[in-house]
């Protein structure tokens, strides 16, 4: 061993196995740390190695005559001889130009695995190595030592019949996975994946290592401890077991085993040197990926004086030029002929721990993947993933010349798979994942909950404690956090009901509404918070940018589309602009954002519930008007709002002592002692999440009923004054809090008492936000049509005065306008504003009975 | 002078030496930070440390003991080291163990390999932060902290007219000069006769004594070295973190205590490595750029390997490290300021009497907004934050920038931010990632805890904000309602808590939110505003200054609390204002009197309620309402 950069330990110890013990040395020391200077070394070694395919063709003689002696592992060492001569083992990479097309594994190129490593080579250390273990228990034999890879306590023969055992008989009828789309639960899964290799041609298996643990727990740990040695086993298994049911099939290459959802690690965080080498699986988001890199597999030499050609394996970048010419013996004749070597593709990926996963106060974790051949370009910068891979560690040499190394190993992790976690989002099953973050005493705990009578107070209670009463308005937005069920109407053409809920706040100011959206914003995983001042149409929709890098237009998405299945908090949201604001129109309703910028047209889900706060135009409110006139927002936008809420300072003294008492007790408690009182906040998060995932209640008969009465009586309500008080949309409204009040109580059924709350709710707020203050009636038609039935009636009273007025006027054809204001005041016995004046002459225009033109009024 | 012994300047030679003894075992490093921490402990060990806020680095022996009072401005990922290895010869085929701790790169000897394969071998982990200085430190505060190093610590004995003679220094001091200068040679290349090391620490030497700033011509454009507010200077430093790194956040203030490391093989590699990258794909992993950052040349940003860190309470030097601890020494200092309390309150409040014009109720909400911080949260609520905005002051005369001078000579650390359309526009505020460099780029608003930020805004024009000034108004904003500041990932945005005093100096209403405005009413009008200023500042005796400033500091940390009974009254006369006049008592202003009655009291020493303080918190917020009040008139007069 002459230089610090390492030779691959198992040919090493082929040959020089004088200097190593020869007994497995794994079972004292960590595996990971003398393994990992085994078998991940990259900084190359210099020293001659076998370059030339004749040495490969004596190994299996080599093999052959070793596995001839123990009797016992003859049959064990069958399948190894059936590989011998087959491309999967042995093939020179040349056989895979020139070998004739057959089918079947013989005739199926191999593709290398740089995944796993130098796959040929490692490939052939497996069996060298075989062949090594084998030699070992040769000589030691006779202490009956079972056969294993050098290294590891893997059992090639062994390993490969349990994993055909278990693609054969491994059956999950319980396992509902979103892929399984077509796969019949009750039959062998994994071989109907075969099956369906067979048909697409896809030649990848992957294998959810969940499975292979409940049914192997001891090649599940083989396959996380040792992956590069079990990984190609398996895929050995599959391919004989394919092309023993397939024989016909023709696949490009061999197929290649890729398993996922490792358990061992899930943390970015969490990632520490016992990790290296191992099998691991972690989420994160992709934040810059490079342009491909060609990495040469094989260089290809030819001697310039005879024309001798011989090809050399790269051995982790660092090619072996023969010096010699084997034919003629020439010195440093051979050339490096480009074109006839052979390259894979390689690319580097940063990937950042997800946001979920840091700890308060800290920056967030990165590290390095490499992804090879298929999984280049696979994933995108701003993508969530999962990846699974082994992890590596390899030391950086300070300079080639010097033989100091620097202590530090650079990390990263070579790609086996990958699975996108967002790509699903779109498609609306993302609870997939969030699923599995309750382990079974939290749910059992959060089921306990849910079973107390007085849940719902309690979880409202919990809602931002330092925030002082108005419960209603905190009931409002708990049954916001849990949303309505989810229906899909598209087959009867109207596509998706809105389960979300939307609420408006408005009020004084300094009502701590601010306070409530941020409470909002940080409780729920995917929530946005925007003010209307500072925000525009693009910034809350999408807008199409252009990559400085690569030239190419991406969609960057805006706050409605990030928050997309959370809460979008709109502060100030009077003082946004009239088309930002019309942007809301259709992701109010229609729940989804259409965007047509730079060649770009493509609609976009914005699931969101909308929690806006609003204030007052003349920044206190003012009892005299209505809400309409108050917030100056159009009706339009407002009929949107499921719920309405006024948040005023009461006055009563009662109330100011409790708040007094609240207040001070925040200036002197300890944070412990205050946790204590509320719900924690992190309980109330999992609770929500657990209903958001789990609970999907549908109407029972009893509560259709309830709700048909509900609305009946809230339209018979105002038809007696020949007003309209409720629209389908309001029934709509109440069929989704009736919803969101059975998740809370984590029922699959809406009961009655659910439409009984969702009424309650519904005509709290419809009392405060919709009530006429001249008549003091509720009239829903100041929401619907932004003017109470009264208003309109006195409109229109005032444009028959007016008409009356100018009529008495005589014939005059034209008339001036001031003088025309003057005199209906002074006609009126209530006050006129130039408003009141200006629709009545709008209406008098409408009816074709005079024009405006400046400041004259002209009749018709 | 004394022999401060072997700790000090060959730190790893004791390390080796434990390490020789407890080899077989794993509890050497635990054995390591034990001794260090004796060491330490020992009569004002720590002042003997040389530090690296006050030396330029290349004043400092490589691999000797330093510490650093820094602020964690980014972390970068965990790298994973030879925690042990082993060496052989391959002549001889001896075998050696080494440590790799506290070290940047595994030292072997001449005639010696690394065996990379050894079964010895462990692997360990360690984080780095990206360090700097605390933004903002006060100027006084050095001035204090090198009065007091250049007393006990040799090494720090330079003055600038002997640049050149560092070395021959070092070697006036030590016993055997020769035996210093050799091993210095030895670690600064390990490979022995390697040209590129020996010709490497003469090259940085000339460099550092032409300038501490000099980028070494590896790197062409100049590294920004990131610190938060422009025009910063002193050490960035990578500190490599060995234990529970964990609990150390963005912006934490920490006093580290480890070995120095400038060994310019790290920089050596870096040009190599560009080189050879496109040979070697697997070491091109990360991008030029991103290397530039995370291995910058060890000559412009030292690597410290600690040995020994503490979070800081306070960066105040007049103030014993840790108030926590039930220390005798700590109780007798804390109790010994109490007693004279009020006579310093009492000349302080002057002092900022006379500096705020002779305005005492400004002074006395300005003494409540200097010991003012976020002592909870409350879900987002943050509790204890007094944002002063102080309206009035007179545009012209430089008066803000005078005060912030008197503020800036109190409190350990602040900064003056001048408000202007072009600075709004222009400046970075929100610190953000940048993935090609894989770091945190900072802004001006990524400060430590407690820092003063004032904020002038008498010099704001009329103009228009574009897309960046809004961002920054809008991050001012927040900062000042939720004390918090949302750091942009590209991707997503983080929160991250903070604790800044904000005082904001205006004309009339300031534009940004703030938890109660103070009307300035100028009593007097200095015809000089300059001479005025600084006439009254060498008015106050040093040692008056110094209580002035241990007494801001320490009441920032007490404990209080309020008694039932005090509890009762308050809400009895919050229901009684509330019957009086409904419209102008709010649960707001009940907020604004709970916490000028807090700081009121603690500003007197005293740690709980009483009901005179609560009376006096009501009084002063009267006469303050009462001149708004009486403001609005003036104006709408005028109107």
């Amino acid at each position: 061993m002459s230089s610090p950069a390492s030779t691959p330990s198992r040919r090493r110890g082929k040959r020089g196995r004088g200097s190593n013990p020869p007994t497995p040395q794994d079972a004292r020391s960590p595996p990971s740390q003398k393994r990992r200077t085994d078998d991940s070394t990259s900084t190359g070694d210099l020293q001659p190695m076998p370059t030339s395919p004749p040495a490969d063709v004596q190994s299996p003689g080599a093999a052959d005559a070793l596995f001839s002696s123990p009797p016992q592992f003859r049959h064990s060492a069958i399948p190894l001889d059936f590989d011998i001569s087959s491309p999967l083992t042995y093939g020179t990479p040349s056989s895979r130009v020139e070998g004739t097309p057959r089918s079947g594994v013989r005739g199926t190129p191999v593709r290398q695995r740089p995944d796993l490593g130098s796959v040929r080579k490692a490939r052939q250390v497996d069996l060298h190595s075989d062949g090594l273990a084998e030699d070992i228990v040769a000589t030691e034999q006779s202490l009956g030592q079972k056969l294993v890879i050098w290294g590891t306590d893997v059992n090639v023969a062994s390993c490969k019949e349990k994993f055909q055992r278990f693609l054969q008989r491994f059956i999950d009828p319980l396992d509902n996975e979103d892929e399984d789309i077509g796969l019949d639960l009750n039959e062998p899964r994994y071989m109907q994946r075969l099956q369906e290799i067979n048909m697409v041609g896809e030649p990848f298996l992957n294998v959810n290592c969940d499975h292979l643990r409940s049914f192997d727990e001891n090649l599940y740990r083989q396959l996380i401890c040792y992956p590069q040695e079990v990984i190609p086993t398996f895929d050995m298994a599959v391919n004989e077991i394919f092309f023993d049911r397939y024989p016909d099939s023709i696949l490009e290459h061999q197929i290649q085993v890729r398993p996922y959802n490792a358990l061992k690690t899930r943390n970015m965080r969490n990632l520490n040197p016992e990790d290296i080498d191992q099998l691991i699986t972690i989420s994160g988001m992709v934040i810059r990926s490079s342009q491909l890199i060609p990495e040469m597999q094989e260089a290809f030499f030819r001697c310039q004086v005879c024309a001798f050609t011989t090809r050399v394996e790269i051995d982790r970048g660092r090619i072996a030029e023969p010096s010699v010419c084997k034919n003629c013996n020439t010195t440093h004749s051979m050339a490096l002929i480009h074109n006839r070597s052979m390259f894979s593709d390689k690319q580097m990926i940063k990937l950042q721990e997800s946001p979920e996963d840091m700890p308060a106060g800290q920056t967030p974790h990165t590290v390095a993947l490499f992804a090879h051949n298929d999984l280049v370009d696979k994933v995108q910068p701003g993508d969530r993933v999962n990846v699974t891979g082994i992890y590596r560690a390899v030391p950086i040499r300070v300079n080639p010349r010097v033989s100091s190394v620097k202590s530090v190993y650079k990390t990263h992790i070579d790609v086996i798979h990958y699975r996108k976690t967002d790509s699903k989002r779109l498609h609306g099953v993302d609870e997939e994942t969030e699923q599995k973050r309750f382990t079974e005493e939290r749910v059992e705990m959060l089921k306990e909950l849910s079973k107390k009578a007085d849940i719902y107070e309690r979880l409202a209670l919990a809602l931002a404690p330092s925030i002082y009463e108005h419960e209603d308005i905190k009931k409002g937005i708990l049954l916001q956090l849990f949303g309505g069920s989810r229906k899909d109407f598209t087959h009867t053409g109207r596509g998706n009901f809105r389960a979300e809920i939307n609420i408006l706040l408005c009020g004084d100011p300094g009502t701590s509404k601010s306070q409530l959206l941020q409470y909002v914003y940080n409780l729920v995983p995917r929530g946005q918070y925007t003010s209307g001042k500072g925000s525009s149409a693009v910034g809350l929709t999408a807008y199409v940018m252009k990559d400085p890098e690569t030239r190419q237009l991406v969609l960057q998405t805006g706050a409605l589309v990030l928050s997309d299945n959370g809460i979008c908090c709109i502060d100030e949201f009077d003082k946004m602009n009239e088309s930002t604001r019309s942007v809301l129109h259709e992701v109010m309703e229609q729940q989804t954002l259409s965007i047509a910028k730079a060649g770009i047209i493509c609609q976009l889900n914005a699931r969101t519930s909308i929690l806006a706060a609003a204030n007052p135009i003349e920044s206190q409110w003012n009892p005299k008007k209505t809400t309409i006139e108050n917030i100056q927002l159009p009706h339009t936008l407002l009929s949107r709002f499921d719920l309405i809420f006024l948040m005023l300072d009461p006055r009563d003294e009662a109330y100011d002592r409790r708040l007094a008492r609240h207040l001070v007790s925040l200036y002197y408690q300890s944070e412990e002692k205050m946790e204590e009182e509320y719900m924690d906040m992190a309980v109330l998060r999992d609770y929500i999440a657990y209903a958001r995932s789990y609970v999907n209640p549908r109407l029972g008969e009893e509560a259709s009923q309830a709700l048909i009465e509900a609305y009946v009586d809230m339209r018979k309500i105002g038809s007696g004054r020949g007003m309209v008080s409720a629209y389908p949309r309001q029934l709509e409204s109440l069929i989704r809090l009736a919803e969101a009040h059975a998740k809370v109580r984590f029922s699959e059924k809406v009961e009655t008492i659910d439409v009984e709350e969702a009424k309650r709710l519904h005509r709290e707020a419809l009392k405060q936000s919709a009530t006429d203050p001249r008549t003091g009636i509720v009239d829903i038609s100041i929401l619907t049509t932004g003017m109470s039935a009264t208003a309109r009636k006195r409109k229109e009273e005032l444009a028959q005065a007016l008409r009356k007025l100018i009529q008495s006027k005589g014939k005059a054809p034209s008339l001036k306008y001031q003088q025309l204001l003057d005199d209906l005041r002074a006609q009126s016995d209530t006050a006129v504003t130039k408003e009141m004046f200006e629709e009545a002459l709008r209406a008098l225009a409408d009816e074709d009975f005079l024009t405006v033109t400046g400041k004259t009024v002209r009749l018709l | 002078m004394p022999c401060v012994g072997d700790w000090l300047n060959s730190p790893l030679s004791i390390v080796q030496g434990i390490f020789a003894q407890n080899v077989p075992n794993s509890d050497w490093e635990k054995k390591v930070t034990e001794y260090f921490k004796e060491k330490l402990k020992e009569n004002n060990a720590t002042n003997w440390v040389p530090s690296l806020n006050d030396v330029p680095v290349h004043y400092l022996k490589p691999n000797s003991l330093v510490k650093f009072r820094c602020m964690v401005q980014d972390m970068f990922d965990p790298e994973f080291y030879m925690g042990v290895y082993e060496t052989v010869d391959p002549n001889t085929n001896a075998r050696v163990l080494h440590f790799g701790k506290y070290r940047d790169v595994a030292e072997c000897g001449p005639q010696q390999e690394i065996d990379l394969n050894s079964s010895q071998t462990v692997t360990s982990e360690r984080q780095t932060f990206y360090c700097v200085p605390v933004p903002g430190e006060s100027a006084w505060f050095h001035a204090y902290i090198s009065a007091s190093q250049a007393r006990v610590s040799p090494s720090t004995s330079y003055t600038p007219s002997r640049h050149k003679r560092s070395y021959e220094e070092d070697e006036d001091m030590d016993l055997h000069p020769s035996k210093q200068k050799e091993q210095h040679m030895g670690n600064s290349c390990c490979s022995g006769g390697d040209i590129h090391g020996c010709a490497e620490p003469k090259r940085l030497e000339t460099e550092a004594s032409a300038g501490h700033h000099v980028i070494s011509p590896n790197c062409s454009p100049p590294l920004d070295l990131n610190f938060p507010l422009p025009g910063e200077k002193g050490p960035a430093c990578l500190v490599k973190v060995y234990e529970s790194w964990e609990s150390f956040k963005v912006n934490d203030v920490l006093e580290v205590f480890g070995v120095l490391s400038v060994d310019p093989v790290l920089s050596i590699m870096n040009s190599e490595e560009r080189d050879s990258s496109t040979l070697d794909p697997m070491e091109c992993m990360d991008t030029a750029e991103e290397q530039r950052v995370h291995s910058p040349p060890a000559s412009l940003v030292p690597r410290i390997h600690v040995i020994l860190a503490q979070k800081l309470q306070h960066i105040n030097p007049l103030l014993p490290a840790c108030l926590n601890e039930e220390e005798s020494k700590t109780c007798e200092f804390v109790s010994n300021f109490m007693s004279e309390l009020s006579p310093v309150r009492a000349e302080l409040l002057g002092f900022l009497t006379h500096a705020l014009l002779g305005d005492s109720l400004a002074a006395e909400y300005l003494i409540l907004h200097l010991i003012s911080t976020v002592y909870a949260r409350r879900d987002v609520l943050p509790l204890g934050k007094f944002t002063v905005n102080l309206s009035g002051c007179p545009r012209n005369s430089a008066f803000t920038e005078h005060l912030y001078r008197l503020i800036q000579q109190l409190v350990p650390a602040s900064y003056h931010l001048q408000m202007s359309i072009e600075s709004m526009n222009h400046s970075r505020f929100i610190p953000h990632k940048d993935y090609t460099a894989n770091r945190l780029v900072s802004g001006l608003l990524q400060l430590a805890s407690n820092t003063s930020l004032v904020i002038d805004e008498t010099q704001l024009e009329q103009g228009q904000l574009d897309t960046a000034g809004v961002h920054n108004v809008t991050a001012l904003g927040n900062l000042i309602t939720w004390q918090k500041v949302d750091y942009d990932f590209n991707y997503h945005r983080m929160e991250f808590p903070c604790n800044i005093n904000v005082l904001i100096t205006s004309e009339g209403r300031s534009l940004l939110p703030s938890d109660c405005q103070v009307h300035l009413q100028p009593q007097i009008i200095p015809p000089n505003m300059e001479e005025y200023m600084s006439s009254l500042l060498t008015a106050v005796l040093p040692s008056v200054l110094n209580k002035f400033r241990i007494y801001l500091s320490l009441l920032r940390l007490l404990d209080y609390s309020i008694s039932d009974e005090v509890t009762k009254a308050v809400e009895d006369d919050f229901v009684e204002m509330r019957k009086n006049d409904p419209e102008s008592v709010t649960a707001d202003d009940l907020h604004k009197m709970l916490l000028v009655a807090r700081f009121l009291s603690l500003s007197a020493g005293q740690t709980t309620l009483s009901r005179e303080r609560w009376l006096r918190a009501k009084q002063l917020e009267a006469l303050r309402k009462a001149r708004l009040q009486q403001q609005k008139c003036v104006n709408g007069n005028e109107l």
